[in-house]
């Protein structure tokens, strides 16, 4: 089989363009991470939760796009509160597995509450995405992935200028380093983890529309969190800048795996990238390298 | 009112059972176990066999995250090892099925002592993500090593056969199921009083301090790795006697979680928590199934919203443990003991 070198291209901007909703989805990850030091298996789900609502709003009441957004984004950041008050808060101060092992449960609950509502049947978006092709060259990309790619680009550089100069990016990278440091110089540190687990729920649920628009949502879309993870830790815990780089590069090895080798080889091949980075480099490629003492 | 437990030698301080009353009821549970087949239908008897290869697993399990502290996500991909061995020796050279099982928790705990040796450079949640990560590979040797797993369409098992008996049914498998789930279960318990176990606990508070006091931890937490899956792998080969086919679809990754959640919810760290954990997780699905069908009569829907509110409930059970009650039922089961203990006194 001759690979044309057309066919590589198309196949990689394909590939960035799923992988920019993986980096979004992994920033979501690792705003909670920086700020509680929780691994939030669940993201994925509330990625999930994210796009459903946006199919009640924009679907089931019908409202326009313009007000079902933003409607999404403000449900997205309750359920995030809802979540870090009930769930997070309590656990806190305990090791950090059993923190871990409550968002495997709240990955159950979000999938029973949204079968429970939508039932377990795949649905599709209300088209809102341009429909025109986008040519780059030579180059075909489909509509969706191009534009998907250039909101969520839009998205994360707006994360990273807000982390870097505003107030409340400063107070969470304060939190995420010290906490006691941080609230001794007035810092208030439970409302910055209530803060960031609503900021990553909007974060998510903006990944979920987006990635609902490209290819439909269901009650197990939610899988899609899995490939985050394995960006996540690639990446980095820690390292939105780790997330981001991971993101396009495991999203473009999916792609490439994918169109070149055949569908059932993409998990084997980012599972084996995996294993080889936490093996040679266990913080992953940007991620803080913690010390242990006695 | 037991006074008091007091002790003349290490030896009876560190017994299997400390009092009588422990002896006694042992007994009477050993007797419950084999008058149980006499009353069971053929349902219960199912469930009980199920139950009992679910005590095996999350025991194992226990032993590797609740006593080593080495938390896993692969714990299920072990038992599909263990159910494919069984499948393969068992179809292609018709071996003896106690030889099946053995072999069955060999393979799963070399592969489980090969997927364990990350565990010395990552720890914590990486190794937990690196063992999920070994189970989607192992995934992947299930679906496409054709010529020995099936691929797609797996492995019909053959009846289990011991001495020209043919254990068909659940309640025929129980003879083996049941003496084999006491004898593995009564193993851990005792591992935890040799110098093997003691150093998976102390690798467990704190692996450094483990390290300095002598204890190699490449060799003692492979060693758990191994011992775990061992007891997967026989549990896995079970498994695969009672539902009779192999595929790769038998032990998703949902799986591993559901042994995780058994072994919080039961008690982390204690042998019965395991036992506890792998019962109440096993039969909370079938109270749900029958609490469906009791409201059937006013809810006529009850059962279409039967799967989400069990995925809810699920999702609640592990959250509402972890908030309150931390320790699981293991630590229930521990007050209620004192409290009788101790009667007539307040605790």
């Amino acid at each position: 089989m001759a690979i044309e070198f057309i066919d590589i291209v198309e196949t990689s901007l394909a590939g960035l363009g799923t992988g920019s909703l993986m980096a979004l989805t992994g920033v979501a990850f690792v705003i909670i991470y920086k700020a509680t030091k929780v691994i939030n298996l669940a993201i994925g789900e509330m990625l999930m939760i994210g796009a459903f609502v946006f199919y009640g709003f924009s679907a089931g009441l019908a409202l326009p796009i313009w007000a079902s957004v933003p409607a999404t984004l403000v449900v997205a950041a309750l359920i995030g509160g809802v979540i870090e008050r009930t769930m997070i808060r309590p656990l806190l101060k305990d090791n950090p597995v059993s923190v871990f092992m409550v968002t495997i449960g709240l990955t159950s609950v979000l999938i029973g509450v949204v079968e429970l509502v939508w039932s377990a049947e795949p649905r599709r978006l209300p088209e809102f995405l341009p429909q025109q092709p986008v040519l780059l060259g030579d180059a075909f990309i489909p509509s969706k992935t191009a534009y998907s790619f250039l909101i969520a680009s839009a998205v994360m550089a707006v994360l990273i200028t807000v982390f870097a100069f505003w107030r409340g990016g400063i107070a969470l990278r304060a939190t995420a380093t010290d906490r006691a440091a941080a609230s001794s110089v007035g810092i208030d540190v439970p409302g910055v983890f209530s803060f960031s687990w609503m900021l990553a729920a909007t974060v998510a649920a903006l990944a979920g529309i987006l990635v609902g628009s490209v290819g439909g949502i269901s009650s197990a879309m939610g899988l899609f969190g899995l490939s985050v993870f394995v960006v996540v830790i690639v990446g980095g815990l820690d390292s939105i800048l780790g997330a981001l780089i991971a993101g396009l590069f495991i999203g473009w090895l999916e792609a490439m795996v994918g169109r070149f080798l055949g569908g059932e080889f993409k998990l084997l091949a980012t599972f084996s990238i995996l294993l080889i980075v936490l093996v040679v480099r266990p913080y992953g490629l940007f991620g803080t390298h913690e010390i242990e003492r006695l | 009112m037991r006074v008091a437990t007091a002790k003349e030698s290490y030896a009876a301080d560190q017994g299997l059972f400390k009092t009588d009353t422990q002896k006694v009821w042992f007994g009477l549970l050993l007797a419950a176990l084999v008058l149980f087949p006499l009353h069971g239908s053929n349902y219960w008897m199912f469930l009980a066999v199920l139950v009992m290869i679910n005590i095996i697993s999350t025991t194992g399990l226990n032993i590797l995250t609740g006593y080593t502290g080495q938390v896993s996500l692969g714990h299920a991909a072990f038992m599909a090892v263990g159910a494919y061995t069984v499948a393969f020796f068992d179809g292609r050279f018709d071996t003896p099925v106690l030889l099946n099982l053995v072999l069955a928790g060999a393979v799963a705990a070399f592969i489980g002592y090969l997927v364990g040796l990350p565990s010395l450079r990552i720890k914590g949640l990486y190794l937990a993500i690196a063992t999920l990560a070994a189970s989607v590979i192992l995934g992947f040797i299930f679906l496409n090593w054709t010529p020995v797993t099936g691929g797609l369409r797996g492995l019909n098992v053959p009846t289990a056969t011991i001495a020209g008996i043919e254990l068909a049914t659940p309640d025929r498998l129980y003879w083996l199921v049941m003496p084999i789930t006491v004898i593995m279960v009564l193993a851990a318990k005792n591992l935890f009083r040799t110098r093997v176990g003691r150093a998976f606990i102390a690798i467990r508070d704190r692996d450094i301090s483990a390290e300095i006091i002598g204890i190699s931890l490449l060799k003692y937490k492979l060693t758990s790795f191994a011992i775990s899956s061992f007891y997967a792998g026989v549990a896995g080969g079970l498994w695969a006697y009672l539902f009779r086919v192999v595929t790769p679809e038998s032990f998703p990754a949902l799986a591993s979680i559901f042994f995780l959640a058994a072994v919080i919810v039961g008690g982390a760290g204690t042998i019965i928590g395991g036992i506890f954990g792998a019962v109440f997780m096993t039969l909370i699905p079938e109270f749900l199934k029958l609490a469906a069908t009791a409201v059937v009569p006013w809810f006529p829907d009850a059962p279409i919203y039967l799967a989400p509110v069990r995925a809810i409930i699920f999702g609640l059970l592990i959250i509402g443990f972890l908030i309150f009650e931390p320790m699981g039922l293991a630590e229930m089961w521990r007050r209620t003991r004192r409290y009788f203990a101790l009667w007539p006194f307040r605790t």
